[in-house]
């Protein structure tokens, strides 16, 4: 169960995270995109995600994370990630509900570089009972 | 010319399990659902299963071939409403459609359909890219 408390609360992620070209690389190999200047839409998810575990199985707030599955997910892109970028995550709890006995949680990920908003993304994940 | 109800060509990517290791490793999620068939079966799926963001990213890859690259994309969302089932040895089919569903002077709005064997794996499929 999640801590009742935690829910609108604010977390900032633990550091600075920099994106390496060799990331970029392989992410754009897989779906076959030959543009390795700049990361595709979707390929912030992976620090958004880590975040999320970092901070949602945190003792205090007490996410499940071994039985996640992933709902939903959305993003909105200000400005293109690219190689050498440094990023500064923070996450969201925007929302939590139980349904049918699993815990569906919507959590929101803000990565910075520097002052400005690069992207914000929007995941739905639930805890299936 | 492009406006509303204009359709985007078909596509049908496939996936097997050698791009489901490379999507783990590229995304860091390794999650044995998605590589090893003992354990998807133990926790109750049918098969080893696609994450359901290596199909969101393959249907980015879909829009942005379309709109114009990598930075044309400013809002993108989707559900995962069935897996995509992915047995040892096979190549299953990601099919990608999409429509136009709103044009001004700066964006479009694109429907994005995804199915597997049939099957439709993503709902309400969107993506709002800018207007080049």
């Amino acid at each position: 169960m999640l801590a009742p408390d935690s829910v609108g609360r604010t977390f900032a992620g633990a550091d600075a995270i920099s994106i390496s070209q060799s990331e970029i690389d392989a992410f754009t190999a897989v779906i076959g995109e030959t543009d390795t200047t700049i990361a595709p839409p979707t390929f912030t998810i992976r620090i958004s995600l880590d975040q999320f575990q970092n901070i949602l199985t945190k003792p205090e707030i007490g996410l499940d994370w071994s039985r996640l599955v992933h709902g939903d997910q959305k993003f909105e892109i200000f400005s293109a990630v690219k190689a050498g970028d440094s990023l500064r995550c923070s996450a969201t709890i925007e929302s939590y509900r139980v349904a049918a006995g699993n815990e569906i949680v919507s959590v929101r990920s803000d990565l910075h570089r520097a002052d400005e908003l690069v992207i914000s993304s929007w995941s739905t994940l639930v805890v299936r009972a | 010319m492009i406006e509303v109800g204009t359709a985007l060509a078909e596509k049908i990517v496939y996936i097997d399990r050698a791009m489901l290791k490379a999507y783990a490793d590229a995304s860091g999620d390794q999650n044995p659902i998605h590589q090893n068939e003992e354990f998807a079966v133990s926790v109750g799926l049918p098969n080893v299963i696609a994450h359901g963001m290596l199909t969101m990213a393959l249907v980015g890859k879909y829009v942005t071939e379309w709109s114009g690259g990598s930075n044309t994309v400013k809002e993108f969302g989707a559900r995962f409403i069935k897996p995509v089932i992915v047995p040892a040895g096979e190549k299953v089919d990601l099919t990608i459609n999409g429509t136009v569903t709103e044009v001004d002077d700066n964006q479009i709005k694109i429907d994005l359909v995804a199915t597997s064997a049939g099957v439709k794996v993503l709902g309400m499929a969107k993506a709002v890219v800018i207007k080049k």
